[in-house]
């Protein structure tokens, strides 16, 4: 029930939200966010009070539902949680209400849509996380990106019609091929006659030869790569971070990116393993490319958004990269990698938009000398900055460790190009650093004030977080790890 | 049965409503007889399936499904018939008339037994069809979209008749049970290729009845010319009715010379969908873009009927019928009301749509996703079984093809979404489109059965 709970109850408020005007929208909305956060920690916790050692499936069965949908062609409305979709279900409710918070500053026009169809995304963003069957997991896949794409599209910068249209066609013609690929399996799963299932159990027990998966591996790929983004499916990516107003970027980059890594541990890896083997080097080199070009162009930068969403980029391509790696250290450095990388991301979008509200810029050089009037703002950008460079103890560290631990595994030279994404991030983000907060001031920045409560209110549990998985990953890897493990079991079957 | 003599019998009483040429008895009148029908034809659901006329039509759970849509599309569509006619018209009550009557041919078409019927039931929908196509009298697009869709229409009929004519000769029987015993075991199989060419001419007569490719070239100008209204009876009921016929007619009397009619079908299947979309996306007028829309549309009905596979595709097709037609007669709804009162029809005329009416963008947003086939909507699951049918058979070159071609859609289907959410309206102090409560409540009802369809497409997804 408490996964119904989680899937449905923002919608609901979302529906409500039809009825509340102006500020009494905003903070029900946050009202609404917060209560789901406090539902999922809740089922987090009675989830890890009941881990039997060595058994996890036990303590998580009791939060499936798997109840007929389309019962002529056996197609269920089949949700649970693992420990991967518990976190990633954790993030989701973690991060919708600081990115509610995040944007009391703006004054949306028509703000209860606006806030409507942030809380009707985190439906559609749980549902994907909670899906056990193919059909369902696409129907949320897609509900997600239909109020993403509005939020994007109405309330973004001058350029956002052609740039979300863009956007809204990429991902959904990405996503159109996976659904070939289920329909294919769909049907795959009554060849024998047996009865037609889209459950995922069904598909990870069908047996597809060789030359079957290669091809199903490109159809359902594509749709991961586009959402993630993958070179070289990403030209809609720093478009769109860019000219969408912040707390879409905030979604867009925190967690709808970890819907195409997600996709690929869930969906991709156990269903067509052999076309993984076959493709992974492929994939390998694709992402390792996206690190290095991802970064190289974020040095050359001048506008900190651009800047903050090429960076994303590269750093998607190491979470990938561990990913195919298929190593038990590279699968777990991107999931903990996924939840680091969620936090600081909204985190520095959030820096930059207090910087371009303040002084109303965002170009580098037009910035300097912010330190002096604005400690706090100071250490809070420094904190995030150093989390996402990877310095030890804070949250990034953890994650890039594993990753990179996983694909030296995999190839030792990849392994190295790859690492270069640490130096090569330390440069674009203390050069932004030094450039936006130290040096002289500018007539932009003469009077800037510090942050206020609200925004603190923002970045403080972001801090925590940095720190927290910093210092305790564990926490966390321990409630992934079965998963992972399983996931892996899946893949090595063949 | 009952719903055929109640509307035809009721029609005619319509007629002498007319003397008190008021839509405010008109439209009420016309809409009881209407849900009554509706009410009446569903009493037959559970009833056995029954034969009237000497086996000429049969009264089933098809016919009844069938007929329960286009009964259901002409009653949510027609609260919106006011002001049809700018100047005036005082003849309402004969376009309620023609309406019903022309109901009464659709039902005709989605139950019959023997082309006499079909043939019968496509002259009295048609017919109606020609007329009303020019009811705004006084504009010349009218009339030319009448004067179009008659010669162009009753060529197709002759056409149609000629192919019934040969099929006859060649099976001895108007009867599609025994044109199919026929066809399995020939009187004289020297007649085979007669056959065949009888049936290739029911094809092209149907094909233009549905605005196949390459008969669809009407399409578009009779749309265009034709009062809205019409245009959305045109392309919901007509359509419905002429895919249900077409449906029905392979299952029963061809389904023995599938090795004949599949390619060909196939052939019109992949030409319409390529021509309805990529012509849509050239297309500057909204309603124009509907017009190819629904050609389009047609193909991926289409791909449900070449899949024959009884069950899986009769069911295919009634949903995606019921979801497009749900869709359209939306779409066609919100146009209607905008472009009644801003007097144009192009996408620049919904820029802004969304301050003024947020009500009217949001059910014409809901209309364009389910076109489109984008989740949450019924049109999603439409396309989902009908791809569905026909993959089950083999044919995965053609759903891939119809993939591609919907990805084309969601072009033409966003830009309507984005001039009415994303662009400023082009006159600032723009009065908001008027629309009356009554309407105001259908066109909710309407965005609320696509996403109900969305959602729950197990409730209508399996009927036969």
């Amino acid at each position: 029930m408490l996964t119904a709970f989680l899937l449905f109850f923002p919608v609901a408020a979302a529906l409500l939200l039809h009825f509340a005007k102006g500020n009494a929208a905003r903070v029900l909305a946050l009202g609404a966010a917060l209560v789901e956060f406090a539902v999922a920690v809740f089922t987090a916790v009675s989830a890890s009070m009941n881990v039997a050692p060595g058994n996890s499936t036990a303590a998580y069965s009791r939060f499936s539902i798997n109840i007929p949908w389309i019962e002529s062609a056996g197609i269920n409305f089949h949700i649970g949680l693992d420990g991967l979709s518990l976190l990633m279900v954790l993030l989701t409710t973690f991060l919708v209400p600081l990115i509610i918070l995040a944007s009391f500053r703006h004054n949306y026009p028509n703000a209860s849509a606006f806030y409507a169809l942030i809380l009707f995304m985190q439906t559609g963003l749980i549902g994907v996380f909670v899906s056990l069957d193919a059909f369902l997991f696409y129907f949320f896949w897609e509900v997600a990106l239909i109020p993403i794409y509005f939020i994007a599209g109405v309330w973004g910068s001058e350029r956002r019609i052609a740039v979300t249209f863009k956007f809204f066609l990429y991902t959904i013609i990405g996503s159109l091929f996976m659904l070939a690929a289920f329909v294919y399996l769909y049907f795959q799963t009554g060849v024998y006659g047996g009865v037609r299932s889209s459950d995922i159990a069904t598909f990870y027990s069908l047996t597809l030869s060789a030359s079957q998966q290669a091809w199903l591996f490109w159809l359902i790929f594509i749709a991961f790569a586009v959402k993630m983004p993958i070179f070289p499916f990403h030209t809609w990516q720093p478009d769109t971070y860019t000219e969408s107003p912040v707390p879409a970027t905030m979604l867009l980059s925190g967690i709808m990116l970890k819907m195409g890594i997600y996709g690929c541990l869930r969906w991709l890896l156990p269903i067509v393993p052999l076309g993984v083997s076959q493709w992974s080097k492929l994939v390998m080199i694709l992402s390792v490319i996206g690190i290095i070009y991802g970064a190289v162009i974020a040095i050359r930068q001048r506008d900190m958004k651009r800047l903050i969403a090429y960076s994303s980029l590269s750093h998607v391509g190491l979470m990938a990269a561990g990913v195919f790696s298929l190593t038990f250290m590279g699968l777990q450095g991107a999931v903990i990698q996924m939840l680091a990388h969620g936090v600081n991301v909204v985190g520095m979008f959030f820096i930059g938009d207090i910087i371009q509200r303040r002084t109303g810029t965002r170009q580098i050089p037009e910035l300097g000398g912010l330190t002096k009037n604005t400690p706090l703002l100071s250490v809070c950008f420094l904190v995030l900055l150093l989390g996402t460079v990877a310095l030890p103890l804070t949250n990034g560290f953890v994650g890039e460790f594993l990753l990179l631990a996983g694909v030296y595994q995999y190839n030792p030279w990849l392994g190295a190009v790859a690492g270069v994404t640490i130096i090569l991030a330390a440069v674009y983000l203390l050069r932004m650093f030094q450039r936006v907060m130290l040096g002289p001031e500018t007539s932009f920045t003469a009077t800037i004030q510090d942050l206020t409560g609200s925004e603190l209110a923002v970045l403080v549990p972001l801090i925590v977080l940095v720190f927290w998985i910093g210092l305790f990953p564990n926490t966390f890897l321990r409630i992934s790890e079965p998963a992972v493990l399983q996931i892996l079991t899946l893949v090595s079957r063949s | 049965m009952t719903s055929i003599i109640l509307l035809s019998v009721l029609g005619i009483v319509n007629l002498f409503f007319g003397f008190l040429k008021s839509n405010k008895i008109l439209l009420p009148a016309a809409m009881v007889i209407l849900a009554l029908a509706f009410g009446v034809n569903l009493l037959d659901w559970n009833a056995a399936s029954e034969s009237y006329f000497n086996n000429m039509l049969t009264i089933n759970r098809y016919s009844v499904a069938f007929t329960g849509i286009v009964v259901l599309t002409t009653l949510l569509l027609i609260p919106f018939s006011q002001k049809y006619v700018r100047d005036g018209e005082e003849n309402l009550a004969e376009y309620y008339s023609l309406l019903l009557f022309s109901l009464v041919g659709a039902i005709m078409m989605v139950s019959y037994d023997n082309l006499l019927m079909l043939f019968v039931g496509i002259e009295i929908l048609s017919v109606s069809m020609y007329v009303v196509a020019g009811s705004d009298k006084r504009n010349v697009r009218s009339n030319e979209a009448a004067l179009k869709y008659f010669l162009m229409g009753s060529f197709a009929t002759g056409i149609l008749l000629f192919g019934i004519a040969l099929v006859y000769g060649a099976t001895g029987t108007f009867q599609l049970t025994q044109i199919d015993a026929g066809i399995v075991n020939p009187v004289n199989a020297s007649l085979r290729p007669m056959l065949y060419v009888g049936m290739l001419l029911m094809f092209i007569g149907i094909s233009f009845k549905v605005s196949a490719a390459p008969f669809h070239y009407w399409t578009p100008d009779v749309y265009e010319g034709t009062p809205t209204f019409f245009a959305a009876f045109m392309s919901t009921v007509v359509k419905t009715a002429g895919f249900a016929a077409f449906f029905k007619l392979l299952m029963a009397a061809f389904y023995s010379a599938q090795g004949f009619w599949v390619p060909t079908i196939m052939s019109i299947t992949v030409l319409t969908l390529l021509i309805g979309n990529v012509g849509a996306v050239a297309q500057t007028s909204i309603k124009r873009m509907l017009a190819y829309s629904s050609i389009s549309h047609a193909g991926y009905l289409f791909i449900g009927l070449v899949a024959v596979n009884g069950k899986l595709s009769a069911n295919a097709i009634f949903f995606y019928s019921l979801a497009y037609s749900i869709a359209t007669v939306a779409s066609f709804a919100v146009l209607k009301l905008v472009s009644d009162q801003r007097q144009r029809e192009d996408y620049a005329s919904f820029n802004g749509l969304a301050k003024t009416n947020p009500l009217l963008a949001f059910v014409m947003t809901v209309a364009m996703l389910s076109l489109a086939g984008i989740p949450l909507t019924g049109g999603f699951f439409g396309k989902f079984f009908t791809f569905g049918a026909a993959i089950n058979r083999g044919y995965i070159w053609l759903v891939v093809f119809a993939v591609v071609m919907s990805m084309v859609s969601i072009y033409y289907y966003l830009r309507p979404i984005i001039a009415m959410y994303m662009q400023p309206a082009e006159d600032e102090n723009a009065e908001p489109i008027v629309v009356s409560g009554f309407q105001s409540a259908v066109l909710v009802l309407l965005a609320l059965l696509t996403v109900v369809l969305g959602i729950l497409p197990g409730l209508l997804s399996d009927v036969f």
